[in-house]
């Protein structure tokens, strides 16, 4: 490739990796705290400050700066032109810097002990607010400098099909702004006015359901990368070439689609919606599988060609013949794994009958850190060893410990959340502190509370793991820098405009939005509500 | 490469796999259809609004009138309040086997809660009055912790729901059920 941003898309990894070092300290102390070993070091303020810190970052800091970076190396590797404006890239990066340093240390003051997800009308710091619409309005940057990438592309190379992780990429930043708008409108007209002692209350239904708009499309922004690597590199590093490019502009296109007008799942248990709505946004989430499904097909299907290629012969005998010893084979088929438990849980959830076993419970903790921490950052931990080489221009030292750090993440998560399934059917809340594991009715959730916290330090020292096999990276061999993405069995010579555009799929969305969210958002302009009083956080008692 | 032979065979294998998909999606489409409209098996979604600023002013949600009634036809309606940081009242009496109505709201912050070993669940969203019905099977104590983040003293917010059997179920003359937490 002629053209390069390493040191932007250095700077973006940096800080990502940096403070998700620091969240899965956190989240091991959290479980420490939980399991009752260490009272000592035991105070609510301290745990519920620690939980909204690692809410944020995992939530919003880490995976929004490592997407920024994933996206303008995509965009520079694939379309091999320079990004439109390395100047606003940078401007949206410090924009987020700077919107990190208001917020993260009002939370560590206990000035902004809310949780990542808000909880209106308790009211925190304007500082965290404001720092997270910074780290937001920092990342419209980058989703407009990808559409104009590819528009400016388009413009010099007509008729031609898009590369397919572009396409994706592209995608995943349509995907983000339309995810961004409920939390951007909850937080700029509901939250910071009544942060600043501008309103005295807050209509909660209509802040949830802001809320809800955004909080399940952000899991597809996080995911979406995993998924470009899935079609567009993990293919070649297995050996192989991909089955179908245009199954991946589908499952790209439907991802946006159906991630978007589902949020309301999350509401399945509360009073201010009636069922009505519910059940249209729990039938379109199950449509959310189908491009799942479509990808394993795809991918295995792929991995499949690869194993065969290298030799692989009968049924199941291509599994075997896979190179298992490069990390990115490994991890793709790691992450499909605990996909799928993450997903089985996840099918639970959507069911509005069956949520209401384990809605809040440790269950659905362990649902979305299997999705998350399972299926999304070990792709990241993959994706970082695959691009940090061509950044610097080195080669890891070894490959084992790259090996032994992603094992160590799935096992880890494996130990971690496997338990709190088991407490999460057995009645046990999230976002508790502490139990009180001298009554006999909950004595017996401790063994599982301590078995979930080795997990989690298994989890910290993997991490801490990633962190080492990155900076050894710069004593290694000097490495080819040119990024090779898989070719497909039949490259695409067109395709149509549909798959290689988003007029139609932005078009369907806003569909989709007016009719899932259009009434449940106008309800609360006409029904009789009472708005509640703002309870602040920060002020001392 | 001996998978694929050529670009028709390709998408004849795409084609049946999208079969699969959607025979998947059905499936699923089926199951939870079936489970909400002939089993009636629906979230508590009952919208019903209540000025969170007067709610102990209110008649239904006054002192007095909370915790377990039965009225005169035998409904039983349990009436509680969850605010920072318990619920009132505290020990929550229910009789085994019969429709039980839990009626609950919040003054100030959102709260929630499961009753555990049940599927009893709901949020408590200040502005609203949160209905779900059930009946409770298993005679014995049940945990019903607040479930949703409500600031520090979150952990600490407990009640207990003791299920009596029928036979020693017990109301005063007002056709109020008390009981006590003794632990």
């Amino acid at each position: 490739m002629t053209y390069r941003a390493d040191r932007l898309i250095l700077a973006h990894f940096g800080v990502a990796f940096a403070a998700f070092a620091l969240a899965i300290l956190l989240g091991a102390w959290q479980m420490t705290v939980r399991s009752g070993l260490e009272p000592a070091f035991t105070s609510p303020e301290a745990y519920f400050a620690s939980v909204t810190a690692h809410g944020t970052i995992m939530g919003y800091v880490m995976p929004t700066l490592f997407i920024m970076g994933f996206g303008y190396f995509v965009s520079v590797t694939t379309l091999d032109r320079p990004l439109p404006s390395l100047r606003l890239a940078w401007a949206g990066f410090w924009l987020v810097i700077v919107g990190v340093a208001m917020a993260l240390p009002a939370v560590f003051s206990g000035k902004a002990t809310v949780l990542y997800t808000f909880y209106p009308p308790l009211t925190g710091s304007v500082f965290y607010y404001l720092g997270l619409v910074l780290v937001v309005v920092g990342s419209w940057f980058w989703v407009g400098l990808m559409i104009w990438a590819m528009a400016g592309w388009k413009k010099d190379n007509p008729g031609k099909p898009v590369p397919l992780a572009m396409y994706g990429n592209v995608a995943n930043a349509f995907l983000w702004l339309w995810t961004t708008v409920g939390v951007a409108v909850e937080l700029l007209f509901q939250v910071i006015p009544a942060s600043l002692g501008w309103t005295q209350t807050i209509d909660i239904g209509l802040a949830r359901t802001l809320f809800a708009w955004t909080l399940h499309p952000i899991v597809y922004f996080w995911l979406l990368p995993a998924y470009i690597v899935f079609y567009t590199i993990a293919p070649r590093a297995a050996g192989g070439r991909l089955y179908s490019d245009m199954m991946g502009r589908l499952s790209f296109l439907l991802l946006v689609l159906y991630s978007l007008p589902v949020g309301m799942h999350h509401l399945f248990m509360d009073p201010e919606h009636g069922t009505g709505f519910k059940f249209l946004q729990m039938m379109l989430t199950v449509l959310v599988t189908v491009p799942t499904l479509l990808t394993i097909f795809t991918i295995g299907a792929s991995m499949e060609i690869a194993g065969r290629l290298r030799g692989g012969k009968g049924l199941f005998g291509w599994i075997g013949a896979l190179p298992w010893d490069r990390p990115m084979v490994l991890a793709t088929c790691l992450s499909f794994v605990l996909l799928g438990f993450g997903g089985f849980g996840g099918i639970i959830n959507m069911s509005y009958g069956m949520n209401a076993m384990i809605h809040n419970t440790s269950w659905v903790t362990a649902h979305f850190h299997l999705i998350y921490g399972g299926t999304v950052v070990i792709m990241y931990f993959a994706i970082a060893y695959e691009f940090w080489p061509k950044l610097v221009g080195r080669e890891p030292l070894s490959l084992k410990p790259i090996r032994l750090q992603l094992w160590m993440w799935a096992i880890g998560m494996v130990v971690t959340t496997f338990p709190w399934h088991i407490l999460g059917l057995e009645g046990q809340p999230r976002r508790v502190a502490t139990f009180d594991y001298t009554n006999p009715m909950i004595a017996h959730w401790q063994n599982w509370t301590i078995v979930s916290m080795i997990g989690g330090y298994i989890l910290l020292t993997s991490g801490l793991l990633f962190v080492w096999n990155l900076l050894t990276l710069y004593r290694g061999a000097e490495a080819d820098r040119q990024m090779h993405y898989a070719v497909a069995v039949y490259p695409p010579h067109r395709v149509p405009s549909a798959l290689n555009g988003f007029d139609l799929c932005n078009g369907l969305v806003l569909f989709l939005m007016l009719m899932a969210y259009g009434y449940p958002v106008a309800q609360f302009f006409f029904i009789k509500d009472y708005p509640a009083l703002v309870h602040r956080v920060d002020l001392g008692n | 490469m001996a998978p694929i032979t050529n670009e028709q065979e390709l998408q004849k294998t795409e084609f049946r796999w999208a079969m699969i998909v959607t025979g998947a999606v059905t499936v699923l489409f089926a199951v939870i259809g079936i489970s909400s409209f002939v089993m009636a098996l629906h979230p508590p979604s009952h919208v019903e609004s209540i000025d969170p600023a007067t709610v102990s002013q209110s008649k239904e949600f006054a002192e007095s009138n909370l915790g377990t009634s039965v009225d005169p036809d035998g409904a039983v309606t349990v009436r509680i309040i969850a605010t920072q940081f318990a619920f009132v009242p505290r020990c929550i009496p229910v009789p085994q086997g019969k429709p039980v109505t839990i009626r609950v709201t919040s003054p100030d912050v959102i709260h929630g809660f499961l009753i555990a070993g049940t599927n009893a669940n709901t949020m408590v969203v200040p502005g609203y009055v949160a209905e779900v019905r059930t009946v409770f099977g298993t005679a014995g104590d049940h945990l019903m912790p607040c479930h949703e983040f409500c600031g520090l003293g979150h952990s600490e917010m407990w009640a207990l729901v003791r299920v009596v059997p029928q036979a020693q179920w017990q109301t005063d003359a007002d056709g109020k059920a008390r009981c006590d937490i003794s632990r």
